[in-house]
């Protein structure tokens, strides 16, 4: 699907890499397609997630376990059943990046992630019950702390 | 908005299947209990609007090569 973006122009996006949130995305809640961009290095934790009904909208996002190893919590029974998740292999799992000019201060929510079901490409932006995690976890921090 | 006045150990309904109940009054700190379905979301409305606030940052950014600052 060929899909007009501001920050990628004309991008083709496959069917598989469309996802669908019902929920929207906290503050976004009218938009509900994104189609997912991956970055052309694959080794690459990061990528993107472009709105396709909305040219300016997109989202960096990451790995976050590429990140922060030992990034764990359970997903809520509400989110599993919204998701229609049965197993947790059908899972990945986003953390949205927040890019500021000073890329060192680039951080990632660990608090709210976002949930996909890889087979049938439902989303959502889920809040975790723990408070072990924040909204802003500073990804060269974590990065530096995996080195020790 | 609707304003309603509870005591201790009172509670109210929204809808059928949502109760609010007061714990606890202490000063100007009040516990609640909720009860609930599971497929609804509570939480603390500073935690939504803390969410909201980094989205709306994330989805600000520029494209950027972020990648090239990751490689050693």
């Amino acid at each position: 699907m060929l899909v007009k973006t501001t920050h990628f122009g004309e991008i083709d996006i496959k069917d598989e890499d469309i996802i669908e949130f019902d929920e929207g995305i906290v503050g976004f809640e009218d938009i509900h397609r994104y189609g997912i961009i991956k970055n052309q290095d694959s080794d690459s934790p990061f990528s993107w997630i472009q709105a396709i009904e909305k040219p300016e909208l997109a989202f960096a996002i990451v790995d976050p376990f590429a990140i922060k190893k030992d990034y764990d919590f359970v997903l809520n029974d509400e989110y599993v059943k919204a998701l229609e998740i049965e197993n947790p292999s059908q899972v990945n799992v986003f953390a949205i990046v927040v890019v500021p000019e000073d890329l060192k201060k680039m951080s990632m929510n660990l608090k709210a992630p976002v949930i996909v079901n890889k087979e049938n490409r439902k989303a959502a932006q889920v809040i975790l019950d723990t408070d072990e995690y924040t909204v802003r976890h500073y990804i060269m921090d974590e990065l530096q702390k995996q080195e020790v | 908005m609707l304003v309603l006045s509870r005591k201790k150990d009172q509670s109210l309904m929204i809808g059928n299947d949502i109760e609010l109940t007061i714990i606890e009054i202490q000063g100007d700190q009040v516990k609640l209990g909720l009860k609930a379905p599971k497929n609804i979301s509570i939480y603390r409305k500073e935690l939504y609007l803390e969410i909201q606030e980094e989205n709306k940052k994330a989805a600000a950014a520029d494209v950027v090569e972020f990648d090239s600052i990751f490689k050693k």
